[in-house]
């Protein structure tokens, strides 16, 4: 098969594309109905009706009350606001805090940073299949700790947590535990409830579901108390000041709409693309599929594929793909900046020769058969030749 | 307070014979070349023995001073106040409004030396020199003299007007550029190689540059931050010519058919004949690379040796001798440092040998670069072919 000038674009768990409904109404929302929403006169209440529609939209996409809905610049603050928030607000309860080994910098990070302040941070194991080793967090719960915070899809190989069930044993042993879930990867994968999965904070990000970069949220249950980390005008209820970002709180808005519409058939064409992927990746020589399998397929994340070549470093194939038109990503987008060895695959037990050879293969809503088939094929021809020339 | 004139001071110019002009020319088009982008108006001329900058009635003075301390073969630059009556009276007053302007009322020593080039004047230099120093005791309380080491060195210069200046804010030194005949540097995406380009551009030498690249081994951002290397460096060195060369195949074929642990050195070989090539398109006159005795394996004298023996052209390289630090800092100074040190991967470290030969024969590596006989050619031809031509300014 010869394909030529045909593109790949699957590294949608670093990002995707903006769809045309968001993009329309961020246009909108910038040219026509620019207004700041705290202005008295008609242009702010237009602006506002916007922002409390997004709310209204994503309150119902959880069965939560819209008061619960902070908006954010995206991912990284809302798992700042709630970790530092929290554990401020919490301090006199306790000093500690757990979380899993496997995390996202912009968890990670902050709490290294909240060890500065006085508290404690532990980091439960995790097993070769991505799961949080449940008996081994229990043990790490003791009278001071008043956070756990655990990711709910993790982004570099995809694996999934059973939520409810980590909640409830959790806050079995100690019951006013504040459960903070990074849902960035799994939010629009997944139909999400907190109220029903025990989860007192959700942290959201707009551009991994079709929104603009620069969008997100955080859930907060009305019971748990968060410190603001931004202070100014007193905007969102004093939670968040700074003026709307009413364009991304609309985009977000309106990206969470569509995503949820026809959300079982998006879901199932996604399984349906991994299940692809899975079935032709065997014919690539020297491949090693992460935390995933064909016959426990939908124990996964719909979107998320890693793979290890042996002999071949990642950074190279990746620079190979992206000369075929293939956008794919080593580790995650995200740290990829920062040369340095996945937490993740070396959580999930995957070989230290291999660790330097993963590469993550992410899909949306856009993406067809065909980009994977195409993918699948440039790897047959490029893996026996890349992985000739090996460093020693 | 604001200066009319800079009175720009330089270099080893002053030592020319009869081709000085050339020297003096390029200098005064250097200067006129940066100024330009700090405003209109500013004229330069050359004069007897240095160059004078008149100064359009508004510019910002600190801009004008950073423009031309990027500029080679300045020694010194001393803003001055223009006295255009120079009879003594008008003088006196001048140079006493000027000193009173810049240091008011303050107690501090000084000196006064004066020059003339207006022979015609009726005193000479030291009566005008002695004569000012008393005039300015008697306006200035806190003044006193001490002619060894004084707070103020107060300048006086007479020519077709007067001139007043007390400072010299320190330039670059070098010779300017255009009067030295071109070169290829060798720029890797490193610390070293900017700072020898760098260094060979302060001795007034045009430089193009050339970079090798092997996609997909190393990344567009390590060819990004090569680009932004030649941008860094241009700043002083006017635009360069920055070849990007595809070195992939040649390579991987030098993987496939040489000993691993000579990968390092006949790559290097190559290298220089592909720069060479290039070098000569461009009519430069030398090569550069940043190599430094001992860096690594292929620094060491024997592998410098094997490395050198391709080349007819001279290879200049500058921090031969240089210590590790002593590069650092003036890739700190000239603001290459933090660019070099992001981490992109370039082609000499990703196939690296965990052992490459440190101590190379030149008849072993030209025996093991026999065994390219049959592919080098065409490879060769075609890394020629492909080259990417940026100019970077």
């Amino acid at each position: 098969m010869v394909v030529i000038n045909m593109e790949a674009y699957l590294d949608n768990a670093a990002t995707t594309k903006v769809s045309d409904r968001v993009a329309e109404i961020v246009k909108k929302t910038m040219s026509v109905d620019y207004g700041n929403p705290s202005s008295k006169h008609n242009k702010g209440f237009d602006a506002e009706q916007y922002v409390k529609a997004a709310t209204n939209i994503i309150a119902d996409s959880l069965k939560v009350q819209p008061k619960e809905i902070i908006f954010t610049s995206g991912g990284t603050e809302s798992n700042n606001m709630a970790l530092i928030g929290a554990a401020l607000a919490n301090k006199r309860k306790g000093n500690h805090i757990i979380s899993s080994g496997f995390e996202h910098a912009s968890v990670y990070n902050p709490l290294l940073s909240l060890e500065d302040f006085g508290f404690k941070i532990d980091f439960a194991p995790v097993d070769e299949k991505g799961h949080i080793k449940t008996e081994e967090l229990l043990k790490l719960i003791s009278d001071e700790t008043i956070i756990v915070s655990i990711m709910y899809v993790n982004n570099e190989v995809g694996a999934v947590q059973n939520i409810a069930g980590l909640s409830k044993a959790i806050k079995a042993k100690k019951n006013d535990l504040i459960f903070h879930v990074d849902a960035i990867q799994a939010y629009g994968k997944y139909r999400i409830f907190p109220k029903k999965e025990g989860i007192d904070m959700l942290s959201v990000s707009g551009h991994k579901i079709n929104g603009p970069k620069g969008s997100g949220f955080l859930y907060v249950d009305e019971k748990v108390k968060v410190r603001p980390l931004i202070f100014g005008g007193g905007q969102q209820k004093n939670r968040r000041s700074g003026t709307e970002n009413v364009p991304a709180i609309a985009g977000i808005g309106e990206a969470v709409k569509e995503f949820y519409e026809n959300h079982e058939e998006k879901i199932n064409r996604l399984y349906d693309l991994k299940k692809h992927m899975l079935e032709r990746i065997p014919e690539v020589p020297g491949t090693h599929v992460n935390a995933a399998s064909l016959d426990s397929l939908r124990e996964a994340a719909p979107h998320i594929v890693s793979v290890s070549f042996d002999k071949i470093k990642s950074e190279v194939l990746l620079h190979a793909l992206e000369e075929k038109g293939i956008c794919v990503s080593s580790g995650s987008a995200c740290s990829s900046n920062h040369p340095g060895i996945s937490s993740t695959l070396t959580a999930i037990g995957v070989k230290k020769e291999l660790l330097d050879s993963t590469l993550r293969f992410s899909f949306s809503v856009n993406t067809t058969i065909e980009e994977i088939d195409y993918c699948i094929d440039t790897l047959k021809e490029l893996v026996p030749i890349y992985s000739r020339f090996s460093r020693r | 307070m604001v200066y009319k004139v800079l009175l720009v001071k330089y270099a080893e110019i002053g030592i020319k014979g009869k081709n000085r002009y050339v020297f003096e020319d390029a200098l005064c088009d250097r200067i006129a070349e940066k100024l330009e982008k700090v405003a209109e108006g500013f004229e330069v001329v050359r004069e007897q023995g240095r160059i004078k900058i008149s100064c359009p009635d508004v510019y910002d003075f600190d801009e004008t001073i950073a423009q031309l301390k990027t500029v080679f073969g300045i020694w010194e630059i001393c803003p001055a106040v223009v006295i255009e009556d120079a009879s003594w009276d008008s003088l006196v007053k001048g140079v006493g409004d000027y000193v009173e302007e810049r240091y008011g009322d303050r107690k501090m020593t000084f000196k006064v030396e004066a020059r003339r080039s207006d022979k015609s004047y009726p005193m000479t230099s030291p009566v005008i020199a002695s004569e000012m120093g008393g005039c300015m005791l008697d306006r200035f309380p806190n003044l006193s003299v001490d002619v060894h080491k004084p707070e103020m060195l107060l300048y006086v210069e007479i020519r077709n007007m007067a001139y007043a200046y007390s400072e010299s804010i320190k330039g670059l030194g070098g010779m300017p550029l255009g009067a030295n005949g071109r070169a290829m540097l060798l720029l890797s995406g490193g610390i070293d190689s900017p700072v020898a380009g760098y260094m060979v551009a302060k001795r007034g030498i045009v430089i193009d540059a050339v970079y090798f690249h092997a996609p997909p081994y190393t990344s567009e951002r390590a060819k990004q931050k090569v680009v932004d290397l030649a941008k860094l460096i241009s700043v002083y060195t006017g635009p360069i010519r920055l070849h990007v060369v595809n070195f992939t195949d040649i390579q991987l074929a030098i993987i496939d058919k040489c000993p691993r642990e000579e990968l390092t050195i006949i790559m290097r070989r190559y290298m220089m004949r592909i720069a060479e090539i290039f070098a000569e398109k461009c009519k430069c006159q030398a090569l550069i690379t940043g190599e430094s005795i001992g860096q690594v394996a292929s620094q060491t004298p024997q592998s410098l040796l094997c490395t050198n023996a391709v080349c007819k052209l001279p290879v200049y390289r500058p921090v031969i001798a240089f210590d590790k630090q002593d590069i650092v800092d003036i890739a700190e100074k000239i603001n290459t440092y933090e660019t070099s040190i992001e981490p992109y991967e370039d082609c000499c470290t990703i196939f690296v040998a965990k052992h490459p030969v440190t101590k190379p024969y030149l008849n072993i590596i030209e025996h093991s670069e026999k065994k390219l006989n049959d592919v080098i050619d065409e490879l060769m031809q075609k890394a020629i072919d492909t080259v990417e031509i940026i100019e970077v300014n």
